[in-house]
């Protein structure tokens, strides 16, 4: 079931001025409910313009964007309804926080819908689990946080709205690896549980390459292609000329097969690599030397 | 949303008037400043408004550019012509109502009043869209200098000038974020009373106020990395170097001025 849809979706920036630029051009997709879909593409290539308009943050120029069929332009006055249900994580997040507790703030976006506070505090605990914040930092000032901490309050911010949509602008961006792959892990979780549709920006193919069933490339404000994940980047040349990559692991696929040795299949995550390669020369004996 | 903001913005630019020494593009708007305020009949305004569109078409500059700095003052410039009209009562009487009389002085006085405003509006913005903030605040220390002996911090004020002005577009690009990032989570910044407002933008400013002081940590830490200690035996990259064009601009700008003061002796005022 399509969950969000963009018509012809165009964006200009300054329009009539001399700093006049296209954003977005002419990007029609629609997204499944329930599917994590990684967003690439080069910086500037209208990544974020594009998230920024699922939820009603940026005007189209031109185009619609409709939320389970629906245009959110409809009714303007009633786009904060919108904000609700699509729930968006900039990236950098930590500078956003602003209140004297980390509870308080990651119950800012809850509280603004107008929910019970039976219901605000239960929203509050279960989004802080999600992204394993304890319980005694509830009540610390969020400023008193380590940065990778400050991060995680951020993101639970907008899980505390409980949003059908859940867009997240980097979220792993300038964190250790350790931080970053509990990061992935936790988001991973809460898709599991919740069931909630996915849109993840990144610039970190293996990031995509782990978490996504389909992937979307940004070119220059142009859709260049929405496909499952393996069909993406078995691309790899189209995508290194808009200046992306392909998984490290699957640069080792490609140099492999070019070199006359047959790996079977392509591999995007070090798991499917590992499993190819068992499947292909056997477990035991020099494989496992 | 912020991005309207033009007034004191760079225009990139190799015109004349790009060119000119920023001491010499001061103190021009700086006399221009006080000399639109001289004239007392139409013949000088006119010369004050013509060496103001000289400057402009010098600037090689969009008209539009210029003319779109006179919106936010349109307020302003309605409400001390209403004034002017309303309160002088001097002079021929067009229009007798009581209470309230229409008279030419009146009217004229507003009109020059109206011009002026625009003019010095004008003039100033043609100083910032043609000078580069550090030019301008160089220019402004050099001229400022002989206060040193008064112990006038010059060159420290000077700093924080170029500092602040080179942080402007930087903290309008975070205010943009932060608000964008507030929104998301339902922040409703657009409704409500006067209060209801100011309270709605607090997670605005707050974390606007902690990353301004996180950048002027660390941009002091950068400073000292490159062994910034303030003015004292600090010597210069670039050094300002008056040419022909600028000598020939303050000449031209004097004969102006004296052209201003001879008309008003010459011709009888309007005012």
């Amino acid at each position: 079931m399509t969950v969000l849809e963009t018509h012809n979706l165009t964006h200009v920036y300054a329009e009539g001025t001399p700093f006049e630029k296209t954003a977005l051009d002419d990007v029609s997709l629609s997204i499944e409910k329930g599917e994590l879909v990684g967003i690439i593409g080069h910086t500037g290539s209208g990544k974020s313009t594009f998230v920024q308009h699922l939820n009603g943050l940026l005007k189209p120029t031109s185009g619609k964007v409709l939320l389970d069929g629906e245009d959110i332009w409809k009714d303007p006055k009633q786009i904060r309804r919108v904000r609700f249900r699509v729930g968006m994580v900039f990236q950098y997040p930590e500078y956003q926080l602003f209140e004297e507790t980390v509870y308080k703030d990651i119950a800012f976006g809850a509280k603004n819908m107008g929910l019970s506070d039976e219901e605000v505090d239960a929203r509050v605990r279960r989004a802080a689990a999600f992204v394993g914040l304890k319980n005694e930092l509830l009540d610390n000032s969020p400023f008193d946080l380590s940065g990778g901490e400050k991060r995680r309050a951020a993101i639970a911010g907008v899980m505390a709205m409980e949003p059908e949509v859940l867009i997240l602008d980097e979220p792993t961006a300038g964190l250790d690896p350790k931080g970053r792959n509990n990061l992935l892990s936790q988001i991973e979780n809460y898709r599991k549980e919740n069931g909630t549709t996915i849109l993840l920006v990144s610039h970190s193919m293996e990031d995509v390459a782990r978490l996504a069933d389909r992937v979307l490339v940004m070119h220059k404000g142009q859709l260049k292609m929405l496909a499952p994940t393996d069909e993406v980047f078995s691309r790899a040349e189209e995508l290194e000329e808009m200046g992306l990559s392909v998984p490290a692991v699957t640069k080792v696929f490609m140099g492999l097969k070019n070199r006359g040795i047959n790996v079977g299949q392509n591999a995007y995550t070090v798991e499917s690599a590992v499993s190819a390669l068992v499947a292909r020369f056997g477990k035991g004996g020099g494989a496992d030397a | 949303m912020l991005n309207d903001i033009t007034m004191g913005q760079y225009f990139p630019g190799n015109s004349l008037l790009h060119r000119l020494d920023p001491r010499v593009k001061l103190l021009v708007t700086f006399v221009y400043i006080i000399a639109v305020f001289i004239p007392q009949n139409w013949t000088g305004l006119a010369v004050a408004v013509a060496f103001l569109l000289l400057c402009v078409a010098l600037s090689k500059l969009p008209v539009r550019l210029i003319t779109k700095t006179f919106k936010p003052i349109i307020p302003l410039i309605l409400l001390t012509s209403i004034l002017n009209v309303f309160y002088l009562d001097s002079g021929n009487v067009w229009w007798d109502a009581g209470f309230f009389k229409l008279t030419d002085h009146g009217v004229y006085t507003a009109i020059f009043i109206a011009i002026r405003i625009l003019c010095l509006i004008a003039g100033s913005s043609l100083l910032t869209y043609t000078t580069t903030p550090t030019a301008l605040t160089d220019g402004l220390e050099r001229l400022l200098n002989p206060l040193r002996a008064l112990h006038v911090p010059v060159h420290e004020l000077a700093m924080m000038m170029t500092i602040a002005l080179r942080f402007i577009p930087t903290l309008i690009e975070e205010t943009d974020k932060i608000m964008a990032a507030q929104k998301a989570r339902g922040a409703d910044m657009e409704s409500g009373g006067m209060m209801q407002r100011i309270r709605a933008f607090l997670p605005v400013l707050i974390p606007l106020f902690v990353s301004s002081f996180r950048r002027a940590y660390d941009l002091a830490t950068a400073m000292e990395c490159r062994c910034y200690r303030g003015g004292e035996g600090r010597t210069r990259m670039n050094r300002l170097q008056m040419h022909g064009r600028d000598v020939a601009t303050l000449l031209f700008t004097a004969v102006f001025v004296a052209a201003l003061i001879v008309l008003n002796i010459v011709l009888p005022s309007t005012l």
